[in-house]
């Protein structure tokens, strides 16, 4: 790189080598403990080449030989939101995590950690079941009658494109949630004998009645606002008010700082709430 | 419930329509992806979607010009009747992708916006941002969730497909897969199985694509009997921004809104771009193609900023190859607006605001044009008779490809935005031919199949599983293995080919192959092995890379995306107009010469060994002739004007006796 931004770096020279330590656990009911692995420094690294350079080295930074540390990912570009872990104690993607920001903030290590409002399957991977879960609780969807063709979907302004557009770059990738100090963790263990089908029905049960987050509330303004899924608004609406819904949020506003999409989070939930009083009135009156 | 049931394998585009369509024709799908299927690699599609348009029309375009840059851009080497109806289908598919709410950007009187992509001069591309592809993506997420709270759809995500169930006929009734997180292995009985996996990027290490791209379904499809065509094609994209991790793409769009490509004429200006005067700059692109300028098609561009790098020394930068990818002279508003997406990716990833410097950018592989062979079938207009079984059938009985892993829209190379067009339109017209087949066919074919059938297919997974897990710890490790693998076929198979450095990377990756087949894993669990997961990916991968190599090494000539110089033909070089007519006429001869010789696909067959078999096919260019492709090259106009009077006599002849 010769960019006059790369050769005055801010924080002084670079350590020799990156130290990472690692908050692991071999499966959901295991105890996590922390490991730590030890790369030579290179510059231009992300944390998703970390953990591939940690994969290739196969041991840990006392030399022991240790399975690599499991993590998601796909993309590498932060659109699929796969990589979400708590990076320096902060939520975000891995893929946009520059090492060498990270160590202008620390240079001892780098602190990785699974998100902690998901159940923990192994390492970094964490259930997200329940994310998509809360999609289909709300009806997150343009209900078309069929995919024949009939012609152009409504003409829109591009205001409400841009609105729409902003919203619907929500990647579901759980970093809003895991901020929201109303979004608590729900573990639901699978039961000795149980189904697959008959665990994840009982677990959905139980996450339907939790807080949907800020992430499901934007989508509802999403839908909502969009000429065909407004014709269903109110359904969704119920959702909103019922059980789980927009009363929950506390309004702490962490959604929208965490954001890797900087989706205007706090303005629907705004949006949002005038809606839902609307629709309770007149839910009240029977209008 | 429904009485058929379809196992689709990849949960983007391609397999997300076809399970959206089969559901709405009432069958039962069951839909296995590594990955949630919102976390696709379709998400990272940016620039947009082609279709002719009403804006287009009234500038002269249509649905037959559409197909016909296709398959100019392409250089002739698809068949003919697919592509035509696709590009007839385009105009409908995003009216419905519209309709589904796509957040398509729009006009100021609220119309569809469109702009320009490469290897077309009309503003044929819809878009929503620069994020089109997660924007198409989502909305068919939404609909395939829909279906999923109706019970016509269950999804299996975080579950690998790991090869199809034969029966003793070779038809398929089902696949063996295995949940990633239990490590437990199933076979899944079905009428038949649609692979829309995509493509096998992951194969060169570091490319656009995601870590999901490791082509290893296709591999167990094809290593199961499967056809593989033209696996010689792969798309290196002319803009990506290098890392170490992965080359991440650079939209075609960045081009198609104004931006323009070019390096300091003198090597290496210290200066910084801005202060380099515009005629001390080399438009590179501009200055050889006028008439496309930075749109030119995708191969010729990746052709001319590798040459302008490595041949001609200009490469911004000394120790690293790239050029300048420059939109600072677009007005920032327009900008955040219909390029945001892309831009925040090269200023998150690279630290530089691309609207104030110019990006730095080299070519990247990040398509596979090449994939599954399947069949079509053809209507006496030239188009495709919707509803037939053999639409998007592979040669093994049952088992229908879509998407990047089918071989059969895109040639020799693809146009920018087309690909999103194909993936969904493949796997809408795949599933009323699915329904077709199954109605037509043994219906009771699955209740015969024997348990025994499915059990011997569990057994034997379990034993690749078994071997892996027992292996001794003194081998190879895996990761190691892949970043040679993509070394190699980096350097032999991608931007410039040689026939000694194809020999050479085919013996180098049948070594490798051995390796792997020893790698030693670090995690011997059971529960969410992913060294486990990914060794036995890296071994599939090998079958996929020698077909590539094997089918570059046989083919002698250029055509799109392969190019091989010892076979370039040559440019006409005199300056006296009757030496170079004459240079033309001989230019125009050996195109012909060509044109019999290599206009025809390749079809890889695995044998035994993994090793692949390569046999040629007819294409079908029934409807619109092969023809020199020049792009309005500097130079080559004389070369067009033979080659149109060489057409002339055959036309009148055609509407005399017409």
């Amino acid at each position: 790189m010769t960019d006059s931004s790369d050769s005055q770096r801010p924080g002084g020279p670079r350590p020799r080598q990156i130290n990472v330590r690692v908050r692991r656990q071999d499966g959901p009911a295991r105890r996590p403990y922390w490991e730590t692995f030890a790369l030579p420094y290179e510059p231009d690294l992300n944390v998703i080449s970390v953990l591939q350079k940690i994969a290739a080295l196969g041991r840990n930074a006392a030399g022991k030989s240790v399975p690599p540390v499991a993590w998601e990912c796909n993309c590498l570009e932060e659109i699929c939101g796969a990589c979400t872990m708590l990076i320096n104690g902060r939520v975000r993607q891995a893929c946009t995590a520059l090492v060498d920001r990270l160590l202008e903030q620390n240079p001892r290590e780098i602190r990785l950690e699974p998100m902690s409002k998901f159940p923990v399957v192994r390492d970094l991977v964490v259930d997200r079941t329940r994310i998509f879960a809360t999609l289909k609780k709300v009806s997150a969807w343009v209900p078309v009658d069929n995919y024949l063709d009939l012609g152009p979907g409504p003409r829109q302004s591009q205001e409400n494109q841009e609105i729409a557009y902003l919203l619907s770059k929500c990647m579901s990738c759980g970093c809003c949630m895991e901020a929201c100090p109303q979004f608590l963790k729900i573990e639901v263990r699978r039961l000795p004998g149980e189904s697959e089908d008959d665990y994840r029905r009982r677990e959905g049960e139980i996450t339907n009645h939790a807080f949907m987050g800020a992430a499901a509330v934007a989508q509802i303004d999403l839908f909502n606002s969009n000429p065909i899924g407004a014709m269903n608004a109110r359904e969704r609406l119920d959702v909103l008010i019922g059980e789980g819904g927009i009363q929950v949020c506390g309004n702490a506003q962490n959604c929208v700082k965490v954001c890797p999409k900087e989706i205007p989070l706090t303005t629907s939930i705004a949006r949002m709430g005038r809606a839902a009083t609307i629709h309770m009135f007149r839910r009240w009156f029977d209008l | 419930m429904a009485s058929f049931r379809v196992i689709v394998v990849g949960g983007g585009l391609a397999g997300l329509s076809a399970t959206m369509k089969l559901a709405e024709l009432g069958a039962e799908v069951w839909l296995i992806s590594l990955t949630p299927v919102k976390r696709s690699h379709s998400c990272c599609a940016q620039g947009g979607i082609n279709s002719v348009n009403n804006l287009t029309r009234q500038l002269g375009d249509s649905e037959w010009s559409h197909f016909e840059d296709t398959v100019y851009g392409g250089d002739f080497l698809q068949h003919q009747p697919p592509v035509k109806e696709m590009a007839e289908w385009a105009p409908r598919i995003i009216d419905l992708m519209d309709r589904l709410g796509v957040t398509f950007n729009r006009t100021p009187e609220g119309f569809r916006d469109q702009r320009r992509f490469g290897g077309t001069l009309y503003p044929r591309t819809a878009f929503a941002g620069a994020t089109t592809g997660q924007q198409l993506l989502y909305a068919l997420d939404e609909q395939v969730r829909r279906w999923e709270v109706t019970g016509h759809v269950r999804k299996f995500e975080f579950w690998e497909y790991l090869g199809p169930v034969l029966d003793e006929n070779g038809v398929c009734r089902g696949c063996t897969v295995q949940d990633l997180v239990s490590m437990e292995i199933r076979a899944l009985p079905g009428d038949a199985l649609v692979i829309a996996s995509g493509g096998c990027g992951v194969i060169f290490g570091r490319s656009t694509m995601s870590m999901a791209c490791n082509g290893s379904a296709v591999s167990r499809t094809y290593q199961a009997g499967a056809r593989y065509g033209n696996p010689e094609f792969i798309q290196v994209h002319p803009t990506a921004i290098p890392g170490s991790d992965k080359l991440r793409l650079m939209s075609e769009s960045a081009r198609g809104e104004g931006g323009r490509v070019w390096v300091p004429r003198r090597p290496q200006d210290p200066r910084p771009p801005h202060q380099i005067p515009e005629k001390e700059r080399y438009y590179f692109l501009e200055e050889r193609y006028p008439k496309y300028g930075n749109l030119v098609p995708r191969d010729i561009a990746t052709r001319e900023i590798f040459k302008v790098c490595t041949q001609e020394g200009l490469s911004v930068e000394k120790d690293r190859q790239c050029v300048y990818l420059d939109l600072t002279h677009l007005p920032r508003d327009l900008l955040d607006r219909k390029l945001g997406g892309i831009l925040e990716i090269y200023e998150k990833f690279q630290g530089v605001d691309p609207r104030s410097v110019p990006m730095k950018i080299f070519p990247a592989v990040h398509y596979s044009m090449g994939g599954l062979w399947v069949d079509y079938e053809r209507t006496a207009a030239g188009g495709l008779r919707i509803g037939s079984p053999r639409n998007q059938h592979t040669n093994i009985t049952g088992i229908f490809a879509a998407g990047e892993c089918d071989y059969q829209y895109h040639g020799a190379n693809r146009l920018g935005a087309n690909s999103l067009l194909s993936c969904i339109f493949s796997g809408l017209i795949a599933a009323p031919g699915i329904l077709s087949y199954l109605k037509d066919g043994d219906q009771g074919a699955r209740d015969r199949s024997p348990s025994s059938l499915f059990k011997q297919a569990e057994r034997r997974q379990r034993e690749r599983l078994e071997e892996l897990l027992r292996r001794p710890q003194d081998g190879d490790n895996p990761y190691l293995i892949h970043q040679e693998l993509g070394r190699v076929m980096t350097a032999a198979a991608t931007v410039v080919r040689h026939n000694e450095e194809l020999d050479r990377a085919y013996e180098k990756v049948l070594e490798l192959e051995a390796r792997a087949k020893h790698c030693a894993l670090s995690d011997r669990g059971s529960w969410t092995n992913q060294n486990l997961v990914f060794a036995r990916a890296l071994e599939d991968m090998f079958p996929v890379a020698k077909a590539i190599l094997r089918g570059a090494r046989m083919r002698d000539e250029c055509r799109g995306a392969h190019y091989k110089p010892e076979f370039e033909m040559p440019p006409i070089t005199a300056k006296d107009p009757a030496e170079a007519r004459r240079q033309a006429e001989a230019w125009c001869d050996r195109f012909e010469a060509n044109t019999r010789r290599w206009l025809e696909s390749t079809i890889a067959t695995c044998d035994s060994g993994g090793e692949p078999a390569i046999h040629y096919e007819e294409v079908d260019t029934g409807l619109i002739p092969p023809r020199p492709r020049l792009y309005g090259l500097v130079g080559g106009q004389i070369i067009e004007q033979v080659w149109r009077e060489r057409q002339q006599p055959q036309v009148a002849a055609a509407a005399s006796s017409g």
